[in-house]
């Protein structure tokens, strides 16, 4: 007989569920990748929602992992703070053989698909959407992974509600040999439609790129926006009851 | 300097009368008849050096690591049965992996100078294990600055200024004490410990070696890593130069 909790949210949990995560708490919104001529960009903005509230508007959701590859997340923050141990220990393990070879964008990519998909399996997943780019010897990788281990890599990618918004645009827009100038354009032109239409982006975005001399991550940026539309003038006029 | 044990020597947990325990006396002679190890402890840093005894010309250079990486931040030098200091190596990794992981910062060296110290005195209190033939020489940099320390097979660590084990021990000691290490930087250091290495190994009775350094200092952003080549390079040509300074004479 499986014994039932009463847990603060007011839901009855069971005792085998208590080993697992049910629902995520503190969330990232979407995350954006392409890739350009010397290398990849990743874009995301730094809020960290707890459900509908915009609670944490300071986080760092795109990391360097080892010399050649970025991580950005999307999902529950804290489980993305578990995967960065995970593979603090894995860039140090490498590290230590101190022979020359380092893990490639791809290998992390492959080993972040591996954790993902054995926790899925185990119905106890890491609650995130990653995408990991990287540069090594010349070639440019660009992966997601997501929280049931589905995988794939491409030219340009995104997370959660950037599929929705931000792909189309990169699918029109997006060509090989992009100048870096060029290319945080176009990512600029998709994190401001995000920012318009995705309640839980904010206006504060850090943008990552990493060629094959190295990472840079910028100094966190706004966008400007435009909110002097006609139809925002005089919102409540003709509307009965309002003030 | 050998006294027989006679009867007193078949196990390690069997003391002598005269307060002895012979098993652990001759896992430290598996220690002093390999090649030199030397450690030195300079002013912002620590560089440590092997005389990695070459037991055939087929072996490539480069392999048969004797120093390895246990955190970012230390590493270790081995002398003595390969095995035994692998398998120290890794129990030393494991430790650090797991104080980083429950204390969110990198392990101080004394603790794991102490971890790896109880690990090998461990293997010295059960008569169904051996004690370990290794020396082991740590070095690493946290937030205490530059830190060596030397465990024997006994379990004893202490820490130095500079340690030495192995074959060329007693004149390598010689050579560090003439040293003033509290003036050495690494990169000074790399290049003494290079001539020390050279100079003590006995050209009658070994034949090739092949010298290994690493260092942790400022300069190599505190982390333990491989001399780099060109550094390793100009103190290998430096100490060939001492030597035969020193035949000339």
């Amino acid at each position: 007989m499986a014994q039932s909790f009463e847990v603060p949210n007011g839901h009855s949990v069971e005792e085998h569920d208590l080993e697992r995560t049910l629902n995520p708490y503190v969330t990232g919104t979407s995350v954006i990748g392409l890739k350009y001529k010397d290398g990849i960009i990743l874009a995301a903005d730094t809020g960290g929602s707890y459900g509908s509230t915009l609670r944490y508007k300071s986080v760092e959701r795109i990391k360097p992992i080892g010399k050649h590859s970025l991580l950005g997340a999307s999902g529950e923050i804290s489980d993305f703070q578990e995967i960065l141990k995970y593979l603090d220990e894995l860039i140090i393990y490498d590290n230590m053989w101190d022979d020359g070879n380092s893990l490639g964008p791809k290998e992390v990519h492959n080993y972040l698909n591996r954790v993902m998909y054995n926790r899925r399996n185990k119905f106890d997943p890491l609650w995130n959407s990653l995408v990991l780019g990287g540069v090594k010897n010349g070639q440019k990788y660009l992966g997601v992974v997501n929280m049931i281990g589905t995988h794939f890599e491409d030219d340009h990618v995104a997370t959660g509600f950037g599929n929705h918004l931000a792909r189309p645009i990169l699918r029109a827009e997006w060509h090989a040999d992009l100048s870096f100038e060029e290319a945080v354009k176009l990512v600029e032109k998709c994190l401001l439609v995000l920012l318009y239409r995705d309640r839980s982006a904010i206006n504060k975005f850090q943008l990552a790129k990493i060629t094959e001399e190295g990472t840079t991550i910028y100094p966190r940026y706004s966008l400007k926006t435009f909110w002097g539309f006609s139809a925002f003038q005089n919102p409540t006029k003709g509307a009965v009851g309002s003030w | 300097m050998s006294s027989i044990g006679t009867g007193y020597d078949l196990s390690v947990t069997t003391f002598s009368p005269d307060g002895r325990v012979f098993q652990i006396e001759y896992a430290a002679k598996a220690v002093d008849n390999s090649g030199t190890v030397i450690g030195i402890k300079c002013k912002d840093g620590i560089v440590m050096g092997v005389e990695k005894l070459i037991s055939s010309k087929m072996m490539l250079p480069g392999s048969n690591r004797r120093i390895h990486a246990v955190h970012r931040h230390s590493g270790m030098a081995i002398a003595g049965l390969a095995a035994d200091g692998r398998q120290i190596v890794t129990r030393a990794k494991s430790e650090a992996t797991s104080y980083e992981k429950v204390y969110g910062e990198p392990i101080p060296v004394k603790e794991l100078a102490e971890r790896v110290a109880s690990y090998v005195h461990l293997c010295t209190l059960y008569w169904w294990l051996r004690p370990f033939g290794c020396g082991v020489i740590l070095g690493g940099y946290d937030r205490n600055g530059p830190e060596l320390y030397m465990v024997e097979p006994s379990g004893v660590s202490y820490r130095y200024f500079g340690a030495a084990i192995g074959k060329g021990r007693q004149a390598a000691k010689t050579e560090i004490e003439k040293l003033k290490l509290s003036e050495l930087t690494c990169r000074q250091g790399v290049i003494e410990v290079a001539k020390i290495i050279y100079g003590v190994h006995d050209e009658a009775k070994d034949k090739a070696f092949e010298l290994e350094m690493s260092w942790v200092c400022e300069e190599s952003n505190c982390q333990h890593q491989k001399v780099p080549d060109d550094l390793l390079e100009e103190a290998k040509a430096a100490a060939k130069a001492a030597l035969e300074d020193m035949d000339d004479d």
